[in-house]
């Protein structure tokens, strides 16, 4: 069943469209990618559906449920967590801190559970480990990308929301982002991942939308896209 | 001259430096979290003093008499009065949100509405208090004379400089571990280091906004009673300009924004200023206390601790 849905949504900075009548379906347990330019409308989109945003029509469920009016901080309870584009890793609090803040909405935060989800983040990227007193402002751009993942499955998100994870890092870590990506996934975790880097986007996408300022003009299956000639030449670049 | 006074003026200035603490805490929270200087915090402290006040008088106190009532007797009352500035302070505070701030926010007001807002509400409370009580102070109220109890290096140290300074450093603790160890207080400092990402936390901005303005509400409460007891004839309906713009100078000094510079800046100040009183007489006391603050943002513009609510790990 779908669990995030788009119809027709509008969302506007002021007098600037920025989505026009963005439709899209996340079924539960997918990975969808969001591909597309600078300026498309990328990451309106997920701050749409996190809540930093409003829409002016439109609509958005979230497993069958209206989302439109429901406050951004109570989003986090029912489910959905994004990782914000330049990841926000908390500066002055260390990465414990962080983890913690990523569980702000839980009621167990004493329990064996959470300490051992945060055991599982560090499982996932054990350079956290050995930097969990460290305070975040003073970790590499790999490292804060990392935290800021492992910091919002802290929540046990039922969909994450992945913006530009890649962005600024070093090909090691690209690979071991994407590699954790399809771990949570297959742990059950739904996914919708906005991306430049599309050959990775689409790789690991079982759908995938392309945005172009702000309009959806492809859609499919990642691998189908990825075949294609004309996603090849805008997107893939010569390969 | 100074030196025959080094002691008692470093006493007195720790005691009074702790009420500048106390109400620069509130400009520091506030700050931190929005960014905002809240001018009209001076006249929360006021609102206080005057609900300190008027509960010495509900409880049956008289300007001018010297109360026969054992000392038991006395501390609470004292107890009660503060509970009482404590509370219509931060409740005056949270409502200053509302009706002020809050509506300007929900217009995505420029930081300038915000500054100029502040100032008007200064003056609307301000106003309220000279209009209903005029502009001569209350009647002195005094609950507990000051009576020295031992002495530092031949300094009197009195019963009023004990209470208030350990009253005020035990605040300070309490209002730094709420900040510091609780999981709301977790979420102040996530909205005041990235508001965005704090909300993708599940963190209600609007609730942690209004608990940062009653926290600074109940300190300024409580700063109010120690400064009605340090000076009886207080209660006046502009006794909150010069202590406010002396706490907000405080708390720059100490570096705006954190929790521990707003205690260091108030303590500083305050003994600086007794300083500056005895080498160069009582006029220079508020020039000192300003050309302190100009002589530290010189050589460090963050104030002396630095850094905000946030960021500063402390």
């Amino acid at each position: 069943m779908s669990l995030l849905e788009l119809a027709g949504v509008n969302v506007a900075y002021g007098r600037i469209q920025a989505l026009r009548g963005i439709s899209l379906t996340v079924q539960e347990g997918q990975i969808v990618s969001l591909i597309g330019a600078n300026g498309a409308g990328k990451t309106t989109t997920m701050k749409t559906i996190s809540g930093l945003l409003g829409l002016q029509s439109g609509s958005m469920t979230f497993d069958g449920e209206d989302l439109t009016k429901v406050r951004a901080d109570l989003r986090v309870r029912k489910g959905i967590c994004q990782v914000p584009e330049g990841r926000g890793i908390f500066p002055g609090m260390t990465v414990l801190e962080n983890l913690d803040m990523g569980g702000f909405v839980r009621s167990d935060r004493r329990s064996k559970e959470f300490t051992e989800d945060q055991e599982r983040a560090f499982t996932y990227f054990p350079r956290l480990a050995e930097r969990r007193n460290q305070v975040g402002g003073t970790l590499s751009g790999g490292e804060q990308q990392m935290l800021a993942i492992g910091r919002a499955l802290m929540a046990r998100p039922r969909l994450l929301l992945l913006d530009e994870p890649s962005m600024g890092l070093a090909p090691q870590f690209i690979q071991q982002i994407f590699r954790v990506i399809e771990d949570i996934n297959r742990e059950g975790v739904t996914v919708l991942l906005v991306e430049q880097n599309a050959t990775q986007a689409l790789g690991l996408a079982h759908q995938a939308y392309v945005l172009e300022t702000g309009e959806v003009t492809r859609s499919g299956p990642g691998s189908e896209l990825l075949a294609d000639p004309t996603i090849q030449d805008a997107y893939l670049g010569v390969s | 001259m100074f030196l025959d006074r080094f002691w008692a003026n470093t006493i007195n200035g720790l005691s009074y430096g702790s009420i500048y603490a106390l109400v620069a805490l509130g400009y520091t929270l506030v700050y931190g979290v929005l960014q905002l200087i809240n001018f009209a915090h001076s006249e929360i402290f006021v609102i206080g003093v005057f609900g300190v006040y008027f509960t010495f008088l509900a409880l049956g106190f008289q300007p001018g008499q010297t109360p026969n009532v054992p000392l038991a007797g006395i501390i609470a009352n004292l107890v009660l009065a503060g509970a009482v500035g404590m509370i219509l302070a931060g409740v005056a505070a949270v409502i200053l949100e509302r009706v002020a701030y809050r509506p300007l926010r929900k217009r995505n007001a420029p930081r300038l509405a915000f500054l100029i807002t502040a100032i008007g509400a200064s003056f609307v409370i301000q106003q309220v208090f000279r209009i209903t009580r005029g502009s001569n102070p209350e009647g002195t109220i005094r609950l507990l004379p000051p009576e020295p109890v031992f002495r530092i290096f031949g300094a009197p140290v009195t019963n009023l400089q004990i209470i208030i300074i350990v009253a005020a450093l035990a605040l300070f603790v309490i209002a730094d571990t709420f900040v510091n160890r609780t999981r709301l207080g977790r979420g102040v400092r996530a909205v005041a280091q990235d508001p965005a990402t704090a909300t993708l936390m599940g963190v209600n901005r609007e609730r942690v906004i209004m608990i940062t303005f009653l926290l600074g509400g109940l300190l300024a409460g409580a700063a109010a009673l120690f400064y009605l007891m340090t000076i009886p004839q207080g209660a006046v309906f502009n006794g909150g300009f010069l202590l406010g713009i002396k706490a907000f100078a405080a708390a720059v000094l100490g570096g705006i924004g954190n929790l521990r510079g707003a205690l260091l800046g108030g303590l500083i100040l305050g003994i600086a200023e007794n300083y500056g009183q005895s080498l160069f007489g009582g006029d220079w006391r508020d020039v000192v206390a300003f050309v302190l603050l100009v002589g530290v943002l010189m050589f460090r513009p963050t104030g002396i601790l630095g850094e905000s609510l946030g960021k500063a790990r402390v």
